[in-house]
């Protein structure tokens, strides 16, 4: 089956500036994809030159089979974009705006059916200047699906959210997600790639420096295992690939329980820490 | 989707959102009726030299001129620059929306605002200082031709001018004052005829001079018209003025207008 999202050598400079530097991306159909990267690393230049609205310096690219910079309405009818940043729309309702965008496609989702997906029935009167960080961004999603598209692209959706709003979210885009909507997402948050992305590619400085799966993000560092414990007044850390010998010699030293001993595996945090700087060697 | 039928919603749909924000309704709406209301109390009776016409008559023919400017060129100059810089035109743009959608209820919307000022300007006008209306339905005719092209360049002009400011704050900067040069030298605030030569010469070559020369020629007695600097109301020549700039303004806008602000493409 032909991919969903197919990029090979993508290059953007800004100047001298190379934001994207021969990149290459495959989404398949059904995938949720998750583009991560430090500020700056060029996510959104990508994601924006994937949505047609950046020119491409080099590079080949398609999105549901079409070249982004010549598309037509039609292919737009096919995609769901939700922006990095929108405060527009600030004095029509949640009801009013979906039902106005619902007008741009040929076989749009009822404006209940978005309400409810969104969890948004309930301020579906308000005014949008009156939601929420997290009612918002919903928002921004009701507009961006309610076209029933085929890929949805979602640029850092829950940045600034409160964890309580980003359970939600993320609740949102599985559901999507088992409809089999096709999504790409950038973030910098690595819980938000581990909770709802099959594959992860890390970009760093425009590079792609891993592509692979979330679980397998996190195997990639060392085996070792940090072990902390507190003695004589102080904290201790030790990094070792034997752990359980380590506590047990502590264990003897210390006559029994050892104080605020703690033992951690390295984080998908540090996983990706150690990724971008390896990437950040030239 | 029809696009008749999306040209009908948008349109609700900015109408809709205008009456919602109450700093358009105060700046597009109701100013002109606010400066009506000052100048026609404090100079309305005088009467415009021997010609037995009441500075309230010139006045409002100068107000429903700038009216044209006030609720397409001022309004459109400064709102497009908001919409490009919290996300309205990147969220349309990469929406199926066909693009005129958005221009025509812009369009509808500035003819709203004009509507609504020409109905109070002259009620009020009528009521409050007694202002005349036109004599025959041929000048009523005038009226609408003048109103709607004048409405057209208007509208194109502020979509054109949209693209030098990044955000509405800098925008209402840049355009307050090119509306406010234009009402001093066009013969608004001040009667035309009375301005230096080098100001009227300026003047005459931009649209407003003509919108309210013409509407002069609706709303005062044909004699007044030896009072002009051509000595007639010049119609015909107002006419072809704004068809020139109508040209003018499409290809401004054509060849400049941006949906995305500035390095974001």
């Amino acid at each position: 089956m032909e991919n969903v999202v197919d990029v090979k050598g993508l290059t953007r400079r800004y100047g001298d500036f190379c934001a994207v530097d021969g990149l290459d991306l495959v989404v398949t159909q059904g995938e949720c994809l998750a583009v991560l990267g430090p500020n700056g690393a060029g996510k959104t230049t990508t994601i924006e030159i994937l949505e047609g609205y950046r020119y491409r310096d080099a590079g080949d690219v398609h999105v549901l089979g079409m070249d982004p910079a010549t598309a037509d309405r039609r292919w737009r009818a096919r995609l769901g974009i939700v922006l990095q940043s929108a405060s527009d729309l600030g004095d029509l309702t949640v009801r009013e705006s979906i039902q106005h965008f619902a007008r741009f496609y040929s076989h749009p989702r009822g404006t209940s059916e978005v309400l409810d997906i969104t969890g948004l029935a309930d301020k579906s009167d308000a005014r949008n200047s009156s939601l929420s960080g997290g009612q918002r961004r919903r928002l921004d999603v009701a507009l961006g699906i309610v076209g029933r598209p085929e890929l949805l692209f979602l640029d850092e959706p829950t940045t600034g959210f409160d964890p309580e709003a980003r359970q939600v979210f993320w609740q949102l885009i599985h559901r999507l997600k088992s409809e089999g909507t096709t999504i790409v997402l950038t973030t910098h948050y690595l819980e938000e790639a581990d909770a709802l992305a099959d594959r992860v590619v890390v970009i760093a400085r425009g590079r792609k420096v891993a592509d692979t799966t979330p679980a397998l993000l996190g195997r990639r560092t060392s085996d070792d295992v940090r072990v902390s414990w507190w003695e004589g007044n102080e904290r201790h850390d030790e990094l070792t690939r034997t752990p359980t010998a380590l506590i047990a010699s502590l264990a003897q030293r210390l006559g029994g329980e050892i104080p605020h001993l703690e033992v951690s595996r390295p984080t998908l945090e540090q996983a990706y820490l150690e990724l971008l700087d390896g990437g950040g060697r030239t | 989707m029809n696009l008749l039928s999306l040209y009908v919603d948008r349109s609700r749909l900015e109408i809709r959102a205008l009456l919602r924000d109450k700093r358009s309704i105060t700046f597009s709406m109701f100013l002109p009726i606010f400066l009506l209301l000052i100048f026609g109390s404090v100079f309305g009776h005088q009467e415009i030299g021997q010609s037995g016409v009441k500075f309230s008559q010139y006045f409002v023919a100068g107000m429903l001129a700038s009216g044209l400017l006030y609720s397409a060129f001022q309004q459109l100059a400064i709102m497009i620059p908001e919409e490009r810089s919290n996300g309205t035109l990147k969220r349309l743009v990469g929406s199926p929306m066909p693009k005129s959608v958005y221009f025509v209820g812009k369009f509808a919307c500035s003819l709203f605002i004009y509507v609504f000022q020409a109905i109070f300007l002259l009620g009020i006008g009528h009521l409050a200082f007694g202002i005349t209306m036109p004599r025959s339905v041929n000048l009523w005719f005038v009226f609408v031709w003048v109103s709607f092209l004048g409405l057209v360049v208007s509208t194109l002009l502020g979509v054109a001018f949209s693209t030098l400011a990044k955000d509405g704050r800098a925008a209402s900067a840049l355009a307050t004052p090119v509306v406010l040069f234009f009402q001093f030298t066009s013969g608004v605030y001040l009667i035309y005829t009375q301005l230096p030569r080098w100001m009227q010469t300026i003047a005459a070559l931009f649209p407003l001079k003509w919108m309210a020369q013409a509407m002069r020629g609706v709303f005062l007695p044909a004699a007044f018209a030896a009072n002009e600097a051509g000595g007639s109301y010049e119609f015909t020549k107002a006419a072809i003025v704004l068809g020139i700039w109508t040209v003018v303004g499409a290809l401004l806008c054509a060849f400049t207008f941006r949906w995305l602000p500035k390095d974001a493409d």
